[in-house]
């Protein structure tokens, strides 16, 4: 049987991930039931979003380096003009989405540099959300924490909300042809812009998405911890990077992957808790962590060598 | 016959109030910390550790085990509290990155039926017991201070703490208070000092040449030697200048003291305000009724106790208190 590239490239972040809940449910029994499940993964879900988000970004070249601070700007949009004023707020997030958009048309017609463009914009994030919440506050849309509290019955919504957010955008990604456009631009924008497509639009549009998905991991944080702080998810930027690398993508050439994105958040989640049970001095947790990301790159990075090996052949 | 002695025994010990030891030996206490990055933070976790671990081993509880966050960020947190219901701890103390973005771990904490207690870094839920520190009173005390020590008043200059830290706003709020009741003083130049000696003597020394002649500085801790540094430098008479507990603080006050005579006043929290908070989870596992607000003193180093308080502070540390069961119950009693 061959296996597609594709495939392949799932390998690994899967098999990591088994990996490390085997180890978890191994050293904590308890974390192995319905309840263990969703406290283990909750907090992912925002994650896997703003994996999601930063995956769309990298899939054409790009990197945000705004990802933490726009999150957090949308956690305390959630949290206090959301709450209070649905529409305001709603219109709120679609300013944001129509930034995002021009940010990207802005990057393409003036061919600046991404990361300079986002790093820039984080410090606007990041201002507008003290201005919104000076002090940390507000209260989450009870619909948004009906939603993250939410108890199906048999699974938990971690693993369901897991599961829709890589079915989804699996489709749009891989299935859909402004998926297949998107992925062409980050491979070569010349040849997608030969055949006559719009490499701006494309590109304002796959901004406009990572916006919208950002959002959504702003709403779900908000969902989980009742209420925001400026500073939330500053943690995600890298957090996002790390889970998109992990997951089989690229940082060039449209190499992306929705299902392994999803799963690399998750991953992360999991390594933190695992070296949590583990007993791990905090000092060297974060080393801990960036060990255990060499370790699945080393491992990925072995596997494409097998794999070119095989096409030489 | 031995059951009725020791149902008996046990009765006693009921009566008699405090050391409840049978109750809560097997419960176990998680500590979440957020930071560990600064002397007061150290000097809380060693106080965590050495209070604790004579509590194990007297069999008072069965485990206190100390976590830190690799990261002072609250998602981060809220992740490890998380952990600590799955790791099947009965109580949970906290010193909080965020007062209110990890009430969503600890309402799920209070579902699992675990007491969560935060203390320094407090946290909103209603479910969580707070020990706050008042720290407008503390801002209050120093004004009282010098209201007592210079009765003519003068100009005062306010070194405040990190922008936009409700710790900060709330000395202030003191400070601006006790001005009010004193108008004998004024406030002639504010500047942040992040509670920092460098950073204090950095924004002390920028803005000194354009200040009149100032009678004393109020500070929030951890800003006093930056100060006086700045005084120094700039050649200026030293003021009255408010310490914070720190060590460098009280070497420099002592030497001052030594040299002329210099009073001042010195007050912060102590570090081991940690060990109170781990009574006051262990007291309600035990099942005693405590209010979910207690407030904590700060401790206030003065002329003639300097000498002690900086024989019992480690090089580089923190003034420090350590709580026992005792001072604990006292506390929540109130008294």
């Amino acid at each position: 049987m061959k296996l597609s590239s594709g495939t392949i490239r799932l390998i690994i972040p899967a098999a990591s991930l088994a990996l490390l809940l085997a180890a978890v449910f191994y050293m904590q029994p308890r974390a192995m039931s319905y309840t263990g499940l969703n406290l283990l993964f909750n907090l992912a879900i925002p994650i896997a979003l703003a994996t999601i988000a930063q995956m769309l970004i990298m899939s054409i070249n790009d990197l945000d380096l705004s990802m933490g601070t726009f999150v957090s700007f949308c956690a305390c949009v959630a949290a206090t003009v959301l709450q209070t004023s649905p529409l305001l707020g709603a219109l709120i997030f679609i300013g944001a989405i129509a930034v995002y958009a021009g940010m990207g048309m802005l990057i393409h017609v003036r061919d600046l540099p991404s990361i300079v463009v986002t790093l820039g914009m984080s410090f606007v994030w990041g201002g507008l959300a003290v201005l919104l919440l000076p002090s940390p506050g507000g209260t989450a849309p009870t619909w948004a924490r009906a939603i993250m509290t939410a108890k199906p019955p048999l699974v938990p919504m971690a693993i369901i909300a897991s599961i829709l957010i890589a079915a989804v955008t699996h489709y749009i990604v891989m299935r859909s042809s402004f998926g297949v456009l998107m992925r062409g631009t980050g491979g070569n924008d010349r040849s997608v812009e030969r055949a006559g497509w719009s490499v701006i639009g494309i590109r304002a549009a796959t901004y406009a998405l990572a916006g919208l998905f950002a959002i959504f991991a702003g709403i779900a944080l908000v969902g989980l911890t009742t209420s925001a702080d400026a500073n939330i998810a500053l943690r995600y930027t890298l957090l996002s990077i790390a889970g998109v690398i992990l997951g089989g993508g690229e940082f060039v050439g449209g190499k992306v992957s929705p299902i392994g994105a999803v799963i690399g958040a998750l991953t992360l989640t999991l390594a933190g808790s695992f070296l949590s049970f583990m007993r791990i001095s905090p000092d060297w947790q974060i080393g801990a962590q960036g060990a255990i990301l060499i370790v699945v790159l080393a491992l990925r990075l072995a596997l494409n060598r097998l794999e070119k090996r095989e096409k030489h052949q | 016959m031995t059951i009725r002695m020791m149902l008996a025994a046990s009765v006693v010990f009921a009566c008699f109030g405090g050391t409840a030891f049978a109750d809560t030996s097997s419960k176990k206490i998680a500590l979440s910390n957020n930071y560990a990055g600064n002397s007061w933070r150290q000097a809380m976790l060693t106080s965590w550790d050495k209070i604790t671990k004579d509590a194990v081993s007297k069999g008072v509880v069965a485990a206190a085990d100390p976590f830190t966050t690799a990261e002072n960020q609250a998602t981060e947190q809220a992740g490890q509290i998380q952990n600590m219901i799955l790791q099947g701890y009965d109580a949970i103390v906290i010193n909080a990155a965020s007062p209110t973005a990890l009430n969503g771990a600890i309402k799920e904490a209070c579902d699992a039926g675990i007491t969560v207690v935060s203390f320094d870094g407090i946290v909103t839920e209603p479910c969580a017991w707070r020990i706050a520190v008042d720290f407008k009173a503390m801002g209050e005390s120093q004004i009282d201070y010098l209201a007592n020590k210079l009765p003519k008043g003068g100009n005062l200059l306010e070194i405040r703490g990190l922008a936009g830290v409700s710790v900060d706003d709330e000395i202030h709020a003191g400070i601006e208070a006790g001005v009010k009741k004193n108008p004998q003083f004024k406030v002639v130049g504010s500047v942040n000092g992040d509670w920092a000696q460098d950073v204090a003597q950095r924004a002390v020394a920028g803005v000194l040449p354009s200040l009149p002649e100032v009678a004393a500085v109020v500070t929030q801790g951890g800003d006093g030697y930056g100060a006086a540094q700045a005084f120094a430098a700039a050649k200026r008479p030293t003021p009255t200048i408010v310490m914070g507990n720190r060590e460098d603080e009280l070497v420099w006050w002592k030497s001052q003291k030594d040299k002329d005579g210099y009073e001042t006043m010195s007050v912060s929290i102590a570090p081991g305000v940690s060990t109170l908070a781990f009574w006051v989870a262990q007291q309600i596992l035990d099942g005693k009724e405590v209010k979910k607000d207690l407030v904590v003193p700060f401790l206030r180093i003065d002329q003639d106790n300097l000498e002690d308080n900086l024989k019992s502070t480690q090089k580089g540390g923190v003034a420090n208190v350590e709580y026992s069961l005792e001072d604990a119950q006292k506390v929540i009693t109130g008294k």
